[in-house]
Parts: C-alpha cells; sequence; structure tokens
C-alpha cells in the first residue's frame, strides 16, 4: 500500500518535481479559479489561455523550447490582449465579453500560423500539451514564484475583490480601488496560466485553475473555505493524476485533469451546497 | 558529396569510352529500380552513368509505412531491372510487380546473406527473418556483388565498366569497415551497449559487438505517461548502459530530463532505413554508416 501511494515519489526524481509543481500550481490556481467564477468569468480563463500562445510561440520561434522567452512571450501577448479587451470594452459599444472573444480568437490564430510556419506538428504538440514529467529546476522555480506573488498580491487585493464578487455598486460608492484590483486580479490570471502552461500545456492548465474552483463551490458558501478547498482539490489532483499515470500509463497531464474532473462530478453529485442529491432529497429543516 | 559523386560519374564515363569501345556508348541509360533509397544508392554506385536509378521510397521515407501507389507501379513497369532488399522487407513488392505487368523479374540483393531472426516482432514484421541486413557493411559487399550480376545480365555491353565501378566501390566499403572496427575498438568493451528504439540494428550487433537493447514502455505517442518515464529510466539504472538513443521520445525537455536522472548520455539522431535526402546529413550509405559511428562513438566514450 505504501509502496503504491509513495513509493513512486520516493523512487524518482521525475514524480518528486513533477508533484511539487502541480501542488504549487493548485495553490496559485485554485483561488484565481475561485474569484473567476464567482465573477461569472469562468470562460476568461479559457480565453486567456488561447490569448497567450502566440506570444509562446514567437517565443519558442526565436529560442526553441527556451522557459525565459516562452514565459515573456506568453506574458505579453496575455497582458496585450487582456488590455486591449478592457479598452474596446470601454471606448465602444462592445461589451468585455465580446471584446474578449474576438481578441483571443485572433490571438490563437496567429499562435498557430507562428507555431505551424517553422516547427511540424510535433513541435507544437509540446506548446499544447506541457510537460509536467519534465520540470527542470527553472520551471519548478518560476510555478512556485509565480504562485507565491499570487498568494501575496491577492492578500493585498482580498477585501476589493470579494467586495466586487458581491456588490460592484457598493464598491464604487466606497472606493476606487476596484478598477486597479481588476487589473491586478487579470494579471494574476495570465501569470498564473502562463505557469500552467509549462506543466500542463495551454489546453489543460485552465483546467487546474476552474474545475477545482467549481467544486469548492459546492461544499461551501463561505469564500475563504471555498478557496482553501478549491487549493486543496487542485493539490490532491496533481498527486492522484500522478500517481494514476505512473500505475496506468495513462499520460499525465491529462490523467491529473481526469482526476480534477472526476472530484468536480462526484461535488456535483453529492456536494454539501446545492450538489443534485442533496436538492432531490427532502431536507430536513431547522426545527427550534 | 554533390562533387565527389560527380567526379565518379566522370570516371565512369570516361571508363566506358575507353573501354566499351565506341558504338555503346551513344545507347540508351539502363533503366533500373530500386526499392528503397539504400538500395539506389548502391546501384548508383554500381552502374554509375550507364544506368537511370529510381527508387519506390525515396530519401527520408520510411518502407515500412509505405503503401504503393498507381505511379509506383507504372515506374515498376517501366524499369528493365528491378532491384529488392527481400528478407521480407518489401512485403508489398510481389504484388505490385504482379500489378505492373513488367516482365523484369525482381533481383534479391540479400541474396547470399545469411539471415539472422527478428529479435522480437513488435510493431512490425517480416516474418521471422531480419530484412536490415544493409546495417552491417560485411553484408553490403554482397548487395554490390548481386546487384553487379544483375546490371551485367542486363546490359553485357556494360560489364567492364560496372565491374570496375564495383571494385572501386568495395575498395571504400573495406575502409568503412576498417574504420567502423576500430571505432568500436576504441570503446571500452563494458560500455559496448545502447538502449534505442531501433529494431534495425541487429546486423551491426552482431558484426561489430555493439550491444543494441530494446527501450521498455517508451511510445511515440506526443505525451509520455509517468510509467514509460519511471521504466526508461529503471531500465537504464538496471542494466548500465552508458549511452541511450531515444529517437520516439521527441520532447526534448523530457529526454533532459531522463538523462540527467539515470545518468545516461543521450545520443542524437541514428538512421536505418533510409538516407536522408543530398542536404541531410547521410545523403549516401557511406555517410549514413560513418554518421551512425560517429554517434555511437561520441556518446559511448569515456568522459
Amino acid at each position: 500500500m505504501y509502496d503504491a501511494l509513495f513509493g513512486p515519489f520516493v523512487e524518482f526524481e521525475f514524480m518528486r518535481r513533477a508533484l511539487a509543481g502541480t501542488v504549487a500550481l493548485a495553490f496559485g490556481a485554485g483561488p484565481i479559479g475561485v474569484f473567476l467564477m464567482l465573477r461569472r468569468m469562468s470562460l476568461v480563463g479559457d480565453a486567456m489561455a488561447h490569448a497567450i500562445l502566440p506570444g509562446a510561440a514567437i517565443g519558442f520561434l526565436v529560442s526553441g523550447l527556451n522557459l525565459f522567452a516562452m514565459t515573456a512571450g506568453g506574458l505579453i501577448a496575455g497582458c496585450v490582449v487582456a488590455l486591449l479587451t478592457g479598452i474596446v470594452a470601454r471606448m465602444t459599444e462592445l461589451k468585455e465579453d465580446a471584446a474578449l472573444a474576438t481578441f483571443y480568437l485572433l490571438s490563437l490564430a496567429l499562435g498557430v500560423t507562428i507555431v505551424s510556419m517553422k516547427g511540424t506538428n510535433i513541435d507544437l504538440l509540446h506548446v499544447l500539451f506541457g510537460s509536467v514529467l519534465a520540470l527542470d529546476d527553472q520551471t519548478l522555480i518560476l510555478i512556485a514564484g509565480n504562485a507565491t506573488l499570487t498568494l501575496i498580491v491577492l492578500a493585498l487585493i482580498y477585501r476589493p475583490l470579494v467586495v466586487e464578487c458581491v456588490d460592484p455598486g457598493f464598491l464604487r460608492s466606497v472606493s476606487r480601488a476596484g478598477a486597479p484590483a481588476h487589473l491586478a486580479f487579470l494579471a494574476l490570471v495570465v501569470i498564473n496560466l502562463v505557469s500552467g502552461f509549462h506543466a500542463l500545456g495551454t489546453l489543460l492548465a485552465v483546467g487546474i485553475m476552474m474545475l477545482p474552483a467549481a467544486t469548492g463551490r459546492f461544499w461551501a458558501r463561505d469564500i475563504t473555505l471555498m478557496i482553501l478547498i478549491a487549493a486543496g482539490c487542485g493539490a490532491f489532483s496533481g498527486y492522484a493524476g500522478l500517481l494514476i499515470s505512473f500505475h496506468s500509463g495513462v499520460p499525465a497531464g491529462p490523467g491529473i485533469i481526469l482526476v480534477a474532473g472526476a472530484l468536480y462530478v462526484l461535488s456535483l453529485l453529492f456536494g454539501h451546497v446545492g450538489g443534485l442529491v442533496r436538492q432531490v432529497l427532502p431536507q430536513r429543516h431547522l426545527e427550534a | 558529396m554533390r562533387i565527389r559523386r560527380h567526379s565518379i560519374a566522370v570516371a565512369a564515363a570516361v571508363l566506358a569510352t575507353v573501354l566499351a569501345a565506341g558504338p555503346t556508348v551513344a545507347q540508351e541509360k539502363l533503366n533500373v529500380l530500386a526499392t528503397f533509397s539504400i538500395l539506389g544508392d548502391f546501384v548508383r554506385n554500381v552502374g554509375g552513368d550507364r544506368v537511370a536509378v529510381s527508387t519506390l521510397v525515396g530519401p527520408n521515407s520510411d518502407a515500412h509505412v509505405y503503401s504503393p501507389a498507381p505511379a509506383d507501379a507504372k515506374k515498376v513497369a517501366a524499369a528493365k531491372v528491378v532491384i529488392t532488399n527481400g528478407l521480407g522487407f518489401e512485403g508489398w513488392m510481389s504484388r505490385l510487380v504482379k500489378a505492373s505487368g513488367t516482365k523484369a523479374r525482381p533481383v534479391v540483393a540479400t541474396k547470399g546473406i545469411k539471415a539472422r531472426r527478428q529479435a522480437q516482432d513488435k510493431g512490425h514484421s517480416h516474418g521471422n527473418a531480419d530484412p536490415h541486413a544493409w546495417q552491417s557493411v560485411v553484408n553490403a559487399k554482397i548487395y554490390v556483388a548481386n546487384i553487379l550480376a544483375a546490371l551485367i545480365a542486363a546490359d553485357p555491353a556494360g560489364k567492364a565498366t560496372y565491374e570496375a565501378n564495383a571494385a572501386a566501390y568495395l575498395e571504400k566499403l573495406d575502409a568503412l569497415d576498417k574504420d567502423i572496427r576500430a571505432a568500436v575498438a576504441a570503446i571500452a568493451k563494458e560500455r559496448r551497449r545502447i538502449i534505442t528504439s531501433h529494431e534495425a540494428f541487429g546486423y551491426f550487433q552482431d558484426t561489430y559487438g555493439i550491444a543494441f537493447i530494446a527501450p521498455r514502455g517508451v511510445s511515440t505517442e506526443s505525451e509520455a505517461s509517468a510509467r514509460d518515464v519511471a521504466r526508461i529510466i529503471t531500465q537504464i539504472k538496471t542494466t548500465k548502459v552508458p549511452a541511450v538513443f531515444l529517437e520516439n521520445v521527441t520532447d526534448p525537455r523530457l529526454i533532459e530530463r531522463i538523462a540527467a536522472e539515470s545518468g545516461a548520455k543521450i545520443g542524437g539522431k541514428l538512421y536505418s532505413d533510409a538516407l536522408t535526402d543530398e542536404k541531410g546529413e547521410a545523403p549516401t550509405y557511406i555517410d549514413m554508416i560513418r554518421h551512425n559511428i560517429r554517434q555511437l562513438a561520441s556518446a559511448l566514450a569515456t568522459s
């Protein structure tokens, strides 16, 4: 039993690295996911993940699978799309979701074009699917650093962020912290996607952000608890996904996200707060 | 490279003029078809200027996954001589010959080579014989002899030319063989082992004494599983192989990780079943073998 559950991590360094990477990722991305979900921006993560592709692709073209170049490219592309979206939403008739949709689609098309121009399909696959089994020191430091930064910044902008989730009108009437907090938050989304992109690839990076957050929603009403559950869920998915990949031969990245998906489905059915089974079963009423 | 081949061609032409004495020189070239690029290179070297060589499976393509197209039947029909590898390498050939309606009887270039049994029948099976006989230069010389006989039979007037070409080429092959043995001798005995996904080096192993061990588990899929990576690392550690050649792991980051964790060196590309085009690293058979032995020697050398 001990061998099956911990043996792989004791024996193989790449397993330990993968675990450390996914846990750090889960701690950064989980809280971000919760805020995205509460602000009805769940799909923004997905859109932004596509938006960072051309930046990462240009970095890849310039210097191959180079951590720094791809990270910088991804960050720049993500921030440009976020900024352009904000500007268009504010200056024109287009709403924010439509503005984001246009820019991320353009960005995605550009990214695929750039990657195909030089690389073969195999190269493209490395960009789309990360390499959680091949995390080197630099990548680990980047992921852990991003997670740390995320938690610190979140702590700083926690108050306006929570108030804006609940009552944006009220926040605007009492404080001017709303806009800067929103921008900082968007930057955190981009940073975490770039982190996730190195470990899990652009397609699955969103998974470790949104699935644990949605899972947390079924177990807690309180936002603090929700964040804790989301982070814990993400970390557990990383651990279980890697184990499953080790024992059954499933590819590691998709394995991790599938575990997160399974947790979500279980919560959807049996969750404490608004789970389907709970809604169907007669509720016990509070009695005096 | 082109220059060298050119000079061979020129030399062959001069020889032809001198030896074949007048009238035959103006004749049309002998149309020879070889099934894949390595055979094509042999034919080109023996036939020189007197033959026009075409190949069914060209440079950089894998004969294992080739499937004939209608245009290929036309090529076969147009050929005066058809050279095949045999040993079950071209499973599609007999039907293609029948379909093309050619009168040329396919010549088997491996005739007289003692076939070794296939190490394992995984994925691509050629019956039981291992068809990759050209990986041993000793065998390559038999290929050349068979091709020489076939060309002379089809074009007796060119006999002297072909024999002269073949003799020159055999000399080069002898030198190549000697170089390989010298390179292997320079490697410490206990280090003459690599892990590779190639299954084509059986004859090389038998002739020159470098063991090629098949890797366990690593697949060609775009994303490896933790199990695959763990297996290959365990295998490298337990067999204490000094180097691995893992072409089917395409992610360079993953390869680095495997190397860092297992302590093995990661070798470059080995060519086995096909030559590259003119600009590549292995445009001819001799270049290919030299490239491979360079890769092996640098990966296995004690650091």
